[in-house]
């Protein structure tokens, strides 16, 4: 491998499963895929060296994927889009699929992903790690509720929950629940059997259009 | 009259003033007699690694201890990089102590494995036991617990910090005899399912010694204020879920409560927070001292309005949600402070969702005099900011910076942060620990070896080029006990060049770094007082000694190799055997 200047070819981030071989990279004796890291491009300091020239010859250093087995997985974020930037030659992104980064204690990761996750306006559905929440809103209610869909296993479940949840608001008049909705209007009106209360669940999809819950099988 | 001619027992009267290990240590190697003496008088114990030395050598060294504490797993299992079965049981020592130490009364444990065989053996063999506190550990349900519960009768302290446990049955709580007046702290915040609330009720109002007490998530918010009016004399409250239907007497009553609370200093739980219940808690803001936001999802404007009104809190905890307005606003309030600790919200997110960054950090450094911890996550740094940091706080004692992305440089200057980080090393003479991101070449070792000098512990990720970046650590870093490391092109040459100071620490951790297979059995033949333990799940590292080896753990000890290894784990010993499969 060329080591002056600043050779990005060799040192782009490329992700090769174990045993397969890109173009022009060498691999180790065993045949697997060297994934060459770079330190990010220096501005003004010259090439510094890439780790896998900084080590022994003998003992190349690889990031493990060529030891899939050992259950260290990274896959660079973005579909490699930070490979070229112009700050980004290269740079290393390894997001949760690494063992152990970010050092977060799974305590942690337990108690937060079973949380109401963020406020965000703008969003629908925030994906926590593991939840689904979405807002539900009621017309004339003052504020919005979160559900986690994740904890319903049936329509029934969910419209138990969300009439629970606004009971302290009807007052046994015609009202309709969305779910979700960004600016909580609703439109339909039918007789719900089970409860024998006036309010349908309808929710907007990813096309923007307002659908009746239930059609969609609950999976 | 010559200090060897004062009576035994007057000695013993003297040392009882001393209660520092490092002190009592340096007082057993003044002369035999001082050996002796001081021995039978130690009454607290600290085992900081359970397999340096064994239950039995312990115990027949001191014979009169009261208080034991000891720690199992190395710090990285934390991150899930140890894994399932490693090690780290407490029942050899339990049942070696059962024996031995008939009236031990304090147990702490972080880090292992308790079983709930280990936590009867202690409720039927300590009669005297009062302090159970089990952090981070696993392997017990709430059986165990119920026979501690049941048959200890002088419990003081019941401690569950973040540990898992297995919850079969909820009724654990209502074994608490009704005898048992003596609790003064209560945790099992970490507990899933639900305690029975009246059996909790009754246990709080016959136990009027009750300071601490930190509910677990599913106790309503609803009762929270019934149980505060049974105990308004706690110091420390761990809240359950604080969300509840807005309901006007829900509040005043939340809030009457707890303005009822006059010793409360430390909040805590907060779990599901619903931001219209948190000024319940304000008529306590001004006299806290820690508050534990950190599972509670709040908003900037919220957390300010929060902190700005508890002027003596020392200790914060939060998530990243503060972002740097609210970092501000501590910093102007809160003058006190002397720890901080921020965990982010979304990690694994690809993109920042909070404006938290430097700034943050950089303003509490400036703002308050006394801040000497820090645990920071952060997506982005820069080494002006590490040096204006290091300049404001030189008398920093813990900094653990985590820059979310690995190897990320400075973002002004996309230089490396060896700059930065070596003003902190520079600048804060007394740092005890130290946890480094971002991007680093050998550069930052070679000043954390200069000028480290106090520097007990190192946490190291992604950096690195060469050998030489451990050689610096290794050979310069006088007071180093512990060093962990993932990720980095260290390998042979500077371990096996600093062999001897691996003796003069607790222990060594890396992971998929580059040491070879050879050099960790050259090491275990050269250093018999070290174990040098590969861990490797795919099979004997023999088998590919041309490939580094994944896992390595390298402590001292006095005991030799373990014997409860399991099937992944080799120790590369002097006679350089592996364990026969």
């Amino acid at each position: 491998m060329e080591k002056s200047g600043l050779n990005l070819k060799a040192t782009e981030l490329r992700l090769g499963l174990p045993g397969s071989e890109s173009p022009e990279r060498g691999s180790d004796k065993n045949g697997n895929a060297a994934v060459i890291l770079s330190l990010k491009s220096f501005v003004g300091s010259g090439a510094k060296r890439v780790f896998c020239d900084a080590t022994d010859a003998d003992a190349k250093w690889v990031f493990s994927v060529s030891e899939a087995a050992a259950g260290r997985l990274f896959s660079p974020r973005g579909g490699g889009s930070s490979n070229n930037n112009n700050n980004n030659h290269g740079k290393v992104h390894v997001g949760a699929q690494v063992v152990g980064w970010p050092p977060i204690r799974s305590y942690r990761k337990n108690t937060m992903s079973s949380q109401s996750s963020k406020n965000d306006d703008d969003s629908e559905a925030k994906l926590g790690l593991g939840c689904l929440y979405v807002k539900v809103s009621m017309d004339g209610a003052p504020y919005l509720r979160k559900v986690d869909l994740k904890m319903y296993s049936s329509y029934i479940d969910l419209s138990s929950a969300l009439e629970k949840m606004f009971s302290c608001f009807t007052i046994g008049q015609c009202s309709s629940h969305n779910v979700p909705s960004r600016d909580g209007l609703s439109e339909s009106r039918l007789m719900d059997l089970l409860h024998g209360s006036e309010y349908v669940l309808t929710y907007e999809d990813k096309d923007g259009d307002w659908m009746l819950v239930g059609d969609v099988p609950w999976e | 009259m010559s200090y060897s001619s004062l009576p035994e027992d007057v000695l013993e009267h003297v040392f009882s003033f001393v209660q520092s290990d490092k002190d009592r240590n340096v007082i057993s190697l003044v002369c035999k007699s001082w050996y002796e003496i001081e021995r039978w008088c130690r009454r607290r114990i600290f085992v900081g690694n359970c397999y340096a030395v064994s239950p039995r050598m312990a115990i027949r060294r001191f014979p009169e201890v009261r208080s034991v504490e000891l720690k199992g797993k190395p710090h990285f299992a934390d991150f899930n990089l140890v894994p399932e079965g490693w090690g780290g049981y407490v029942y050899p020592w339990i049942r070696a102590m059962a024996g031995g130490y008939p009236w031990l009364e304090e147990l702490k444990l972080k880090r292992m494995v308790v079983t709930d065989e280990s936590l009867e053996l202690i409720a039927k063999s300590l009669k005297n036991f009062k302090v159970l506190v089990l952090s981070s550990c696993e392997g017990f349900s709430t059986h165990g617990l119920a026979a501690i519960a049941a048959d200890c009768k002088n419990l003081k302290e019941l401690d569950l910090w973040e540990s898992d446990v297995e919850d079969p049955s909820g009724n654990w709580l209502s074994k608490f005899p009704d005898t048992c007046t003596s609790l003064v702290s209560l945790n099992i915040a970490c507990l899933g399912s639900e305690v029975s609330f009246s059996a909790l009720e009754r246990l709080v109002v016959r136990c009027p010694n009750l300071r601490t007490l930190r509910l677990n998530r599913a106790v309503p918010l609803e009762k929270l204020a019934h149980l505060l009016r049974q105990a308004p004399q706690l110091v420390e409250l761990g809240t359950g879920t604080y969300s509840a239907d807005l309901r006007p007497d829900i509040f005043s009553n939340l809030a009457g409560a707890f303005s009822g609370c006059k010793e409360l200093k430390s909040l805590s739980g907060f779990w599901d927070v619903v931001p219209a219940y948190l000024p319940a808690v304000y008529s306590v803001c001004s006299g806290l001292t820690t508050l534990n936001l950190s599972y509670a999802t709040i908003q900037s404007p919220d957390l300010i309005k929060l902190v700005s009104q508890c002027p003596k809190l020392q200790c914060l905890w939060v998530l990243d949600y503060i972002e740097d307005s609210g970092l501000e606003a501590l910093a102007a309030t809160c003058k006190d402070l002397r720890e901080l600790r921020v965990f982010p919200s979304e990690p694994f997110g690809d993109e920042p969702n909070v404006s938290l960054t430097e700034q943050g950090l950089v303003l509490v450094s400036e703002g308050c005099p006394k801040l000497e911890s820090v645990l920071y996550f952060c997506r982005r740094m820069s080494n002006d900011a590490l040096v204006t940091i290091a300049k404001n706080r030189p008398s920093m004692i813990r900094f653990r910076l985590c820059i979310i992305d690995p190897q990320t440089p400075d973002y002004l200057t996309l230089e490396p942060l060896d700059v930065g980080f070596g003003a902190i090393v520079q600048h804060c003479k007394d740092l005890r620990r130290l946890s480094l991101s971002g991007l680093l070449t050998d550069r930052v070792f070679e000043y954390i070896g200069t000028y480290a000098k106090k520097l007990e512990m190192l946490s190291v990720a992604f950096a690195g080029e060469s050998d030489l970046g451990l050689h610096h650590v290794l050979s310069g870093c006088d007071s180093l006990r512990k060093l962990e490391i993932m990720d980095c092109p260290f390998g042979d040459k500077a371990l096996l060049a600093n062999a001897a100071k691996l003796e003069t620490m607790r222990s060594l951790w890396m992971s998929s770094c580059s040491v070879s297979f050879e050099a960790c059995k050259l090491l275990g033949q050269k250093m018999p007082r070290l174990n040098v333990e590969v861990i490797d799940e795919s099979g004997p590292p023999d088998s590919r000694p041309e490939l580094p080896v994944k896992k390595l753990y390298i402590y001292r000890t006095v005991t030799g190799r373990r014997i409860d290894m399991p099937g992944f784990v080799w120790n590369v010993g002097e006679d350089s055997a592996l364990r026969l499969s």
